[in-house]
């Protein structure tokens, strides 16, 4: 009987399923919300299982904007947060959802554009940069989804003078993606963006883009990790979590950061205290 | 046109080698699929069947939200899942956010609506013609659910397959409740975004093009076995 065929059926995939589920759940594990310039830029890849070597624990990673991590964080999905956005981070210590924040590492934004330089940016420094996408009007591409990128973005144009939540016009492309959906468009449409480094190296659907803009001060990118809060979300993993924050600022992880390479060239560089 | 190529020679490279990562992959995406279908099989076709069979008041208002439901949208489907198992939510204690159960869960509650709806038009069919037949033999509709879903079951073989693929398709709330966290909620459609997101487009759609070979395949299967048990029960 058909009935009969699929109970069986359904008994057997149950069993694997929760088999699944099994090998999931049967090591100790911790869940990590980071960001998408880490996953995309491939460390998780390489710094992860140094981490499980060392330790036995196996790392989560839910990678997602800035905002959205802090925000799992907060509703106490995760145990550890490690992002790069040091003012949100500052709020989410300040509201009582992170335990302690330490700098892990760092590398910087750059500015993408066409290789033919519509706005002639090449070479100057961040802010004469936009003031000349500005008046140039040629397509900007900005992520627009609270990610840390996007923070450090938003406040460049502000440093620049420009006010672009009243100044932005049919040229500032909203997308409201991730840093590798939002090349995809740059891409597309030749346009200019802001990205980090690590993805921006990995990233191989460049097309006829370039970086225009480098080196100033303005674009360095601290990333920071924590604890969520056990005394605010009871399910935190406290000793596993700190495992994890303990051995990313100890020097077997600081090692273990400035080691991933891609091309020969270093994507993220150690620098805790 | 080349990329497209040379996505084709790509994945029948990733077929052939059965790099274990890209295996575990495609496995997690059939068994989550298989579960969630079979699931809202249990739940749906009964639900579509009662329908089709009970008359009350509101029961074309309930027809029409039903296929209504079939546009839900699958972000706010996800979202909802995710509101629910989130440690803050009231199904938090399970602590299944971001895990498989979490992405069955999601894909069920999306292909229910679908197999409620489809189901019940099928049902109906049967039901108003053998109607007669049935009250005469003082059968009652609640009594008749088993007979009609077990007469009609060749149509709803197909509405269970429309509900697999379905499933197997789902990328916007499997994204949200499973977290796309490698190794252990990594499916064919979270990946696809994912290697998109990573600009590499050739290998994107190499795993499109696995994915879209898997759902034949099943299809296939699911055809040879209806073909298969047809002369027994036909």
């Amino acid at each position: 009987m058909n009935r009969k065929r699929s109970s069986r059926l359904a008994a057997l995939l149950a069993a694997s399923l929760l088999a699944i589920a099994g090998v999931a759940v049967a090591k100790d594990f911790i869940t990590v919300a980071s960001t998408t310039s880490t996953e995309h830029s491939g460390l998780f890849k390489h710094l992860l299982p140094a981490f499980t070597k060392d330790t036995g624990i196996d790392v989560h990673v839910v990678a997602v904007g800035t905002g959205q991590a802090l925000d799992m964080g907060r509703r106490c999905d995760a145990d550890v947060e490690f992002v790069h956005d040091k003012v949100a981070e500052r709020k989410f210590l300040d509201q009582g959802y992170g335990v302690k924040r330490f700098d892990v590492m760092y590398n910087d934004f750059v500015l993408i554009g066409p290789k033919s330089d519509p706005a002639h940016v090449k070479g100057l420094e961040l802010e004469a940069a936009l003031r000349k996408i500005h008046d140039a009007k040629p397509p900007f591409v900005s992520r627009a989804d609270k990610s840390g990128t996007w923070a450090a973005e938003v406040r460049a144009w502000k440093h620049a003078g420009i006010d672009i939540a009243k100044q932005k016009g049919p040229w500032y492309k909203e997308t409201g993606s991730g840093m590798g959906p939002a090349l995809n468009t740059a891409q597309a449409m030749d346009a200019y963006i802001l990205a980090d480094r690590g993805t921006w190296l990995s990233f191989k659907n460049r097309g006829d883009l370039a970086i225009l803009v480098q080196g100033d001060p303005e674009l360095f990118n601290q990333y920071g990790v924590m604890l969520v809060n056990p005394e605010k979300c009871p399910h935190v993993k406290k000793e596993l979590g700190q495992k994890f924050v303990d051995w990313l600022i100890s020097p077997e992880g600081q090692h273990t950061i400035a080691a991933y390479k891609i091309h020969g060239e270093q994507l993220f560089f150690p620098n805790a205290r | 046109m080349t990329d497209i190529f040379a996505s084709l020679g790509i994945a029948l490279r990733l077929v052939l080698e059965g790099d274990p990562e890209f295996v575990r992959i495609v496995a997690l995406s059939i068994s989550v699929s298989l579960a969630s279908a079979l699931l809202a099989c249990a739940i749906g076709l009964p639900i579509g069947a009662a329908v089709a069979v009970s008359s009350f008041p509101g029961r074309e208002g309930l027809i029409v939200l039903m296929n209504a439901l079939l546009g839900l949208p699958s972000v706010v489907v996800g979202l909802v899942v995710y509101l629910l198992l989130s440690r803050a939510g009231p199904l938090g204690e399970l602590g299944i956010l971001f895990t498989p159960p979490a992405i069955v869960i999601a894909q069920m509650l999306l292909v229910i609506p679908m197999l409620a709806a489809l189901s019940r038009q099928t049902v109906e069919d049967a039901w108003n013609e053998y109607r007669e037949q049935l009250t005469s033999l003082n059968v009652r509709p609640w009594r008749a659910i088993p007979t009609l879903l077990l007469d009609t079951r060749v149509a709803l073989f197909t509405v269970a397959l429309a509900g697999l693929g379905r499933a197997f398709s789902e990328v916007g709330a499997v994204m949200i409740v499973g977290g796309n966290v490698d190794g252990v909620t990594r499916v064919m459609t979270t990946a696809i975004a994912l290697k998109t997101a990573e600009g590499e487009l050739p290998l994107a759609l190499a795993l499109g093009v696995v994915l879209l070979a898997i759902v034949v395949t099943l299809n296939a299967a699911a055809a040879l076995l209806r073909q298969w048990s047809a002369p027994r029960h036909g």
